[in-house]
């Protein structure tokens, strides 16, 4: 993360410091093709092939405009478009994610879809979904995957406590979670040490504290006077309170949980040290893969905002089960030469029966509405419901279009929130940190 | 390999001589042990790694699962390999990833060793400034170099091509080769260069027939430095190759890994084994010579 943090902005600082962006000036590069280059970011296999077999079908439907797919990879996606965008030879179409959308946005690295957008497409995403890939006015993306956070349980503990499984039609509130962390939670004897209720992988603490602030009605980042300002109030705080409190006060979470991702805290889960595990949506994949054998586990909503004002913090919006999200999305890039043809494509790519395939591949869920009402994304198995049933409670997260929000967080809150959350400093010094600290930050890039 | 030799043979010889019960060769003694000790915790170090990916790559999904894992898989499997190759194109960016590298090595050094020769034989300006302007150029971190470079390579048509990729390389990897092989033509005593002039030798000849055979160590060790840093380069290969059938093995290794660290645990480690082998086999192949590279240099100097 450091290093790819001092690369990112060492990067931008010489991107910012070449006189003049190729950009749109002259021939494109050596690529004088009549077609368009599609990078994408799946990386699995079944969404490889599944992108490989769209492209193909598009191909073979129009041959005069033929898509080259080109395979790029999270990790390096931000430095590998920043380079090719100030060089003038960017894919057309970009996967991407709207939190990395704002910089290339406000840098004129990419186009705006409102005029290219077919109105079949526009009515297919609901628009707080659309809202996810607006920045300044403008759209600069199809937002068509997404996640929500999702709880990963180990049935049979559950039941054996007497649990009631939670849906998303009736979810716990976060006071009904803490209650059944403390249920699950003992020393399993044998010397085997501690069974714990949950274990929050909080590798990257930053997302999770700010999107899950939504159930509580906080949301971190707000909007004041046409500006973006961070508060840190008692609803803002709620969950990160909670999660405190689970790990130091009531020993209900793991603390070992703290460093790791959600990969790290798989073998823990299935060895029964953890009863519960809190993961994005797709991570149903790794535990398919790697469950030992006969190992019983369900995939259950987060936990909604309290109801009644029980416990700390209140209830946002959608009964309290508002998650924030930062969707996948395709992009055009301005130096594109066949924008309709690229959006066209997209288009294509994002049609319901293309998007159930993708998510399927990926083990995502997609945000068009015809997508989501696929009985293939219905089914028990694979908590496939409980995600396609979270989706109308996803919305943008509150980071998304906040320019320095990087900055923010890599400088700011990461360090402060593992500090919080590993017991260094309290609730107060956090608090300063994140709002006083941080609106320095923010001020920079809103002069 | 004579100089370990000779440093052992008295203290050997001491050891043998020494009263048993004295207590002098003791300390001795347990200092060697102490000595090997730290060795085999410093090879631990460089080699658990490596053990580790062995083992992952050999291992089913369930056991790379496991909240206690195991040194030796419990059920090897070959599916992990099976899976990389059918999932991305490994042979293909491996033969792209031998190319450019081996083309970028010899390159290197073909214009490392006149260059060199040059900077440690003449003592003039301009030389002093070349030497000067090459430890400068290392200054620079990459990520400044690569926009700049980028806009340069996409007027030459050289983007998104091996041979651009090949010129980046030599470039990237020529100060070092260069101050390497210096090191190496100054230990050629100047004397052997005269006597081969009284006896009727020209510059060229001098340096093919009399420097060039003694610098061969001196090349085989650049020859594998460039090699093993153009194999293993990840950043330059990323942005200035867009084909696919062009991407090289250290580009195509992150293709395994998804957003927030999520990875293809069994496939990666099988593909990283694959793409580990070329330079340990290339490190194979020299290693002697480069052992003797290291005790000639050190006889010399």
């Amino acid at each position: 993360m450091r290093r790819r943090t001092l690369l990112r902005a060492a990067l931008t600082a010489a991107a910012a410091a070449a006189p003049l962006p190729l950009t749109g000036c002259g021939p494109r590069g050596t690529d004088a093709r009549p077609g368009l280059d599609y990078l994408s970011l799946a990386w699995q296999k079944e969404s490889v092939d599944a992108n490989k077999a769209l492209v193909a079908a598009w191909n073979a439907a129009h041959p005069h405009t033929p898509v080259r797919y080109l395979q790029g990879s999270w990790e390096s996606v931000h430095d590998q478009l920043l380079t090719s965008f100030e060089g003038g030879s960017a894919p057309d179409v970009i996967h991407d994610e709207a939190g990395d959308l704002t910089d290339f946005a406000h840098g004129g690295y990419l186009t705006d879809l409102r005029p290219l957008l077919p109105e079949r497409l526009n009515s297919a995403i609901p628009q707080r979904t659309w809202r996810t890939a607006r920045i300044g006015g403008g759209l600069y993306g199809v937002p068509f995957l997404q996640e929500p956070r999702v709880l990963v349980a180990d049935r049979r503990l559950l039941r054996r406590a007497g649990i009631r499984l939670p849906t998303v039609r009736r979810p716990w509130d976060w006071a009904e979670f803490e209650a059944a962390a403390r249920a699950l939670t003992r020393d399993r004897g044998g010397g085997r040490g501690r069974r714990y209720g949950v274990a929050w992988a909080m590798k990257e603490p930053v997302s999770q504290s700010v999107n899950l602030a939504l159930s509580t009605g906080g949301r971190v980042f707000h909007r004041a006077g046409g500006r973006d300002v961070v508060r840190f109030g008692p609803r803002d705080s709620a969950v990160a309170e909670l999660i405190h409190r689970q790990v130091h006060r009531d020993r209900t979470a793991a603390p070992s949980g703290l460093g790791m991702s959600g990969s790290d805290v798989l073998p823990g889960f299935f060895a029964g040290r953890y009863a519960m595990v809190p993961l994005n949506f797709s991570y149903r994949q790794q535990v398919h893969q790697q469950a030992p054998e006969g190992f019983d586990w369900v995939t259950l909503p987060l936990p909604a905002g309290n109801r009644g004002g029980r416990g700390a913090g209140g209830s946002g919006p959608h009964g309290g089960r508002a998650q924030g999200v930062s969707p996948q999305t395709l992009s055009i890039a301005r130096d594109c030469r066949h924008k309709r043809a690229a959006m066209e494509f997209v288009a294509f790519l994002t049609g319901a029966r293309q998007l159930v395939r993708l998510a399927r591949g990926d083990w995502l869920v997609p945000t068009a509405t015809a997508a989501l009402a696929a009985p293939a994304l219905h089914t028990e198995r694979y908590g496939w419901r409980t995600g396609t049933e979270s989706a109308r409670h996803l919305v943008a997260s509150p980071v998304l279009g906040v320019r320095g929000y990087q900055e923010w967080l890599d400088k700011i809150a990461t360090p402060a929130f593992q500090e919080y959350y590993a017991d260094g400093i309290a609730l107060r010094e956090l608090r300063g940190r994140l709002v006083e600290d941080g609106n320095r930050v923010l001020a920079r890039y809103q002069r | 390999m004579s100089a370990p030799g000779g440093v052992r043979q008295p203290s050997v010889a001491r050891a043998r001589t020494a009263a048993p019960g004295t207590g002098v060769a003791r300390p001795r003694r347990a200092v060697r042990y102490a000595q090997y000790a730290a060795l085999l915790c410093y090879l631990a170090f460089l080699g658990l790694p490596l053990l580790w990916l062995l083992s992952t790559a050999f291992k089913p999904p369930r056991e790379l699962g496991s909240a206690a894992p195991e040194l030796l898989p419990a059920h090897p499997t070959l599916g992990n390999f099976a899976a990389a190759f059918d999932e991305q194109p490994l042979l293909r960016s491996g033969l792209n990833s031998l190319t450019v590298a081996g083309c970028a090595a010899l390159l290197s050094v073909a214009v490392a060793v006149p260059a060199s020769y040059v900077l440690a034989r003449r003592r003039t300006l301009p030389a002093r400034a070349t030497s000067g302007w090459i430890v400068a150029g290392q200054l620079f971190p990459l990520v400044l170099v690569i926009v700049p470079l980028f806009m340069v390579l996409r007027q030459l048509r050289l983007v998104d091509s091996l041979g651009g990729l090949v010129a980046v390389y030599v470039v990237w990897n020529l100060p070092f080769a260069l101050w390497m092989l210096r090191g190496y033509v100054r230990a050629v005593p100047p004397a052997l260069e005269e006597a081969a002039a009284v006896d009727g030798c020209g510059r060229l000849r001098t340096l093919r027939s009399v420097v060039l055979p003694l610098l061969a160590p001196g090349v085989v060790a650049t020859l594998m430095f460039s090699f093993v840093a153009a194999w293993n380069e990840f950043f330059f290969a990323l942005v200035l190759l867009k084909s696919p059938e062009k991407q090289t093995i250290s580009v195509l290794l992150t293709r395994f890994t998804g957003a927030e660290g999520a990875a293809d645990l069994g496939p990666l480690a099988a593909a990283s084994l694959l793409a580990t082998l070329p330079s340990l086999v290339f490190f194979a192949l020299l290693q002697r010579r480069l052992a003797g590279a290291l005790s000639a240099g050190a006889v010399k100097g």
